[in-house]
């Protein structure tokens, strides 16, 4: 049992990122996982669910519309695809949604630049966009702050061709649109483009993204400034979050590499695409446990 | 008689050659002659496909758009082709403008064990009415068994052959026939060979795939392509008419279509250079060769060792920023850079 009040969680999705965010909510003391929700009684995610004696349903958002009371909040590891109708039917229920895919349909949140708390007090479905969003966003508005005229910002990720599961593979198109879009409003850029790489190799890849910015006269030591700053804010709540290629500045174009370590708890360390956006949505589920049972005075 | 289709990505690949800087010009007096020369498909597009101009890459010196749109006034019987690499380009963005231009050969290309990421690609171009071929990239690193499970895949979400890419221009004649072999024999779907000529290899290899049952080949004019560039188109149909194998193009005009491109294409001189050699030993996309040999310049590193450390690392196409890394990373060892 946990000692403090907590916020009842319903993970609906039970593959790589729902399994992963399962086994960080374990460990939290705010958070509980009351179900756990997939479409098939025997996938990988539902067994090891129950050796945790976490209760489980293999019909995905139909056991939390059956039972509402069950949960405080749902979060979304599906596909953008179904989301729409997960998100209607959250809706009917009244209860708030984090969305780890990447639908772009709610509220999109990066929490090193601003949380759900910005909005105000509607019912939320809250999007944490992309793996790779979630890893290069605070970079592209890191150095959004110091130049409001960022004239092209671009990112190549390359992430680890097991930690990609069939939802990610069927939504990249959707990857690439949401980042691609989000990326371009949170740094001011007049243009953005994504792509993304997915790399088979054995032992496995590290999660990995570059960041390319074009910037007419970067002041390099502002943006160095801003971006280390931002780098320890993203470390606060994901601590394999690093830096491997400081800004380089050729002329107008600004190089920023950054890597992600995954704390290992579903997958191993180089999943640090999964860490990342769980990590993210950990904190995000954090201040909603503190909007239900406030701690601080 | 052996028929076989010769597909040819002069106006795609050798925009690698180029930085992806092809003109207008270009692609309008090249597609005018190829398409009098028989070729039976004409492929066009930034270096990587569709979508994919970008720092990472290179930026593309004409749109997309503007790149079709000329190729498809141009063509009259051949069939224009574009590459399409899901994760760079979106069906949205895309491949959805390139249907409205008229292409009517899509080939959808992932990394050689990744196919499952081409699902709903195929099927958008199959749903349009248009040819969708499967294109497994840097082939040389899957073995035939694992090539097999990833082409089935392209083929049950509706692709019409299934294409093998020497990226690295890696294969020995021997590979090539025990990939094309197993492949073959376990579709029935046509199975198409694309050389690269980093070991001199890329005609040799491109007769063995015919020989192992492929009945499409890839070759471009000059070899005009990335790293030691491709296939010589104007070879391979010399060589195939010597065996005997029609490829309804003309071989004249093929000829004439090479001194054209001595005209066209600045420089159209695609030579085994030291540099593609060591990148088709260390299996790397040849691709990555001017981005190396800048980043070996930068860094006081030497470009062979990149070469054979990306090589180790198993980077693959699209991982242009992992040079980078590898470069500064070779620049801190206690021996200094060389």
């Amino acid at each position: 049992m946990k000692k403090l009040p907590t916020l009842k969680v319903a993970i609906v999705g039970t593959g790589n990122i729902g399994t992963d965010l399962l086994l960080k909510i374990q460990r939290s003391e705010r958070l509980e996982c009351t179900l756990f929700s997939g479409r098939s009684s025997d996938s990988a995610g539902i067994q090891r669910a129950k050796t945790l004696g976490v209760h489980v349903s293999a019909i995905g958002i139909d056991a939390v519309a059956e039972n509402p009371d069950i949960c405080d909040v749902v979060i979304d590891c599906t596909s953008a695809h179904d989301h729409a109708r997960h998100w209607e039917i959250c809706q009917a229920l009244g209860k708030p949604v984090v969305d780890m895919t990447p639908s772009k349909q709610g509220l999109c949140c990066v929490p090193a630049i601003a949380t759900y708390h910005d909005v105000g007090d509607e019912l939320q479905n809250i999007n944490m966009i992309t793996c790779g969003g979630q890893a290069t966003i605070p970079i592209a508005y890191a150095l959004g702050r110091v130049h409001k005229n960022i004239e092209y910002i671009e990112v190549a990720s390359s992430v680890a061709s097991l930690s990609a599961g069939p939802a990610t593979r069927r939504n990249l198109d959707e990857y690439l649109d949401t980042t691609r879009v989000n990326l371009q409003a949170f740094s001011g850029a007049a243009a953005a483009k994504v792509v993304l790489v997915l790399n088979p190799a054995e032992p496995p890849i590290y999660m990995q993204s570059t960041i390319y910015a074009q910037i007419s006269s970067p002041d390099a030591d502002a943006i160095h400034e801003s971006v280390n700053r931002m780098v320890a804010r993203v470390q606060e709540y994901c601590p394999g979050y690093e830096l491997v290629i400081p800004p380089v500045i050729e002329g107008n174009l600004v190089t920023t590499t950054v890597k992600v370590t995954g704390a290992g708890d579903y997958l191993p360390p180089y999943a640090g695409n999964i860490d990342i956006i769980n990590c993210a949505a950990l904190e995000v589920l954090n201040l909603l446990a503190e909007a239900k049972h406030p701690l601080r005075e | 008689m052996k028929k076989i289709l010769i597909s040819d990505p002069t106006l795609r690949d050798g925009n690698h050659a180029v930085a992806h800087q092809l003109t207008g010009e270009n692609i309008a007096a090249y597609c005018k002659a190829a398409d009098a020369a028989g070729i039976a498909v004409i492929e066009v597009g930034h270096g990587n496909g569709l979508g994919a101009s970008s720092i990472l890459i290179g930026k593309a010196k004409v749109p997309d758009e503007t790149m079709l749109s000329i190729a498809r006034e141009n063509l009259k019987t051949s069939r224009l082709g574009v590459l399409a690499v899901p994760g760079f380009c979106t069906i949205k963005a895309d491949l959805a403008r390139a249907v409205d231009l008229g292409v009517d050969v899509f080939r959808i290309a992932s990394h050689c064990t990744e196919a499952d990421v081409t699902q709903r690609h195929i099927e958008y171009v199959r749903n349009a009415g248009r040819s969708a071929y499967g294109v497994l990239l840097m082939s040389h690193m899957a073995d035939t068994a694992k090539l097999v499970e990833e082409a089935k895949k392209m083929a049950s979400y509706g692709a019409e052959a299934i294409i093998i890419f020497d990226s690295s221009g890696h294969y020995l004649p021997e590979n090539v026939t025990e990939r094309i072999s197993g492949l073959s024999d376990q579709l029935d779907i046509p199975v198409g060979f694309h050389g690269h000529n980093n070991l001199g290899m890329a005609i040799m290899n491109s007769v063995a795939a015919v020989r192992a049952g492929a009945g499409i080949i890839e070759g471009t004019i000059r070899g005009f392509g990335a790293g030691a560039g491709n296939a010589q188109l104007e070879v391979l149909v010399a060589v195939f008419q010597r065996l005997g194998w029609e490829t309804g193009i003309d071989l004249y005009k093929v000829l004439d279509l090479a001194q054209l491109a001595e005209k066209e294409f600045n420089p159209v001189a695609v030579t085994i250079n030291p540099l593609a050699i060591v990148s088709g030993l260390a299996g790397v996309f040849s691709g990555f060769a001017r981005p190396v040999a800048k980043a070996a310049s930068d860094y006081g590193v030497d470009s062979r060792d990149i070469f054979f450390e990306l090589g180790r690392r198993n980077a693959i196409a699209g991982q242009e920023a992992m040079i980078l890394e590898v470069a500064q990373a070779l620049a801190k060892r206690p021996s200094g850079g060389r």
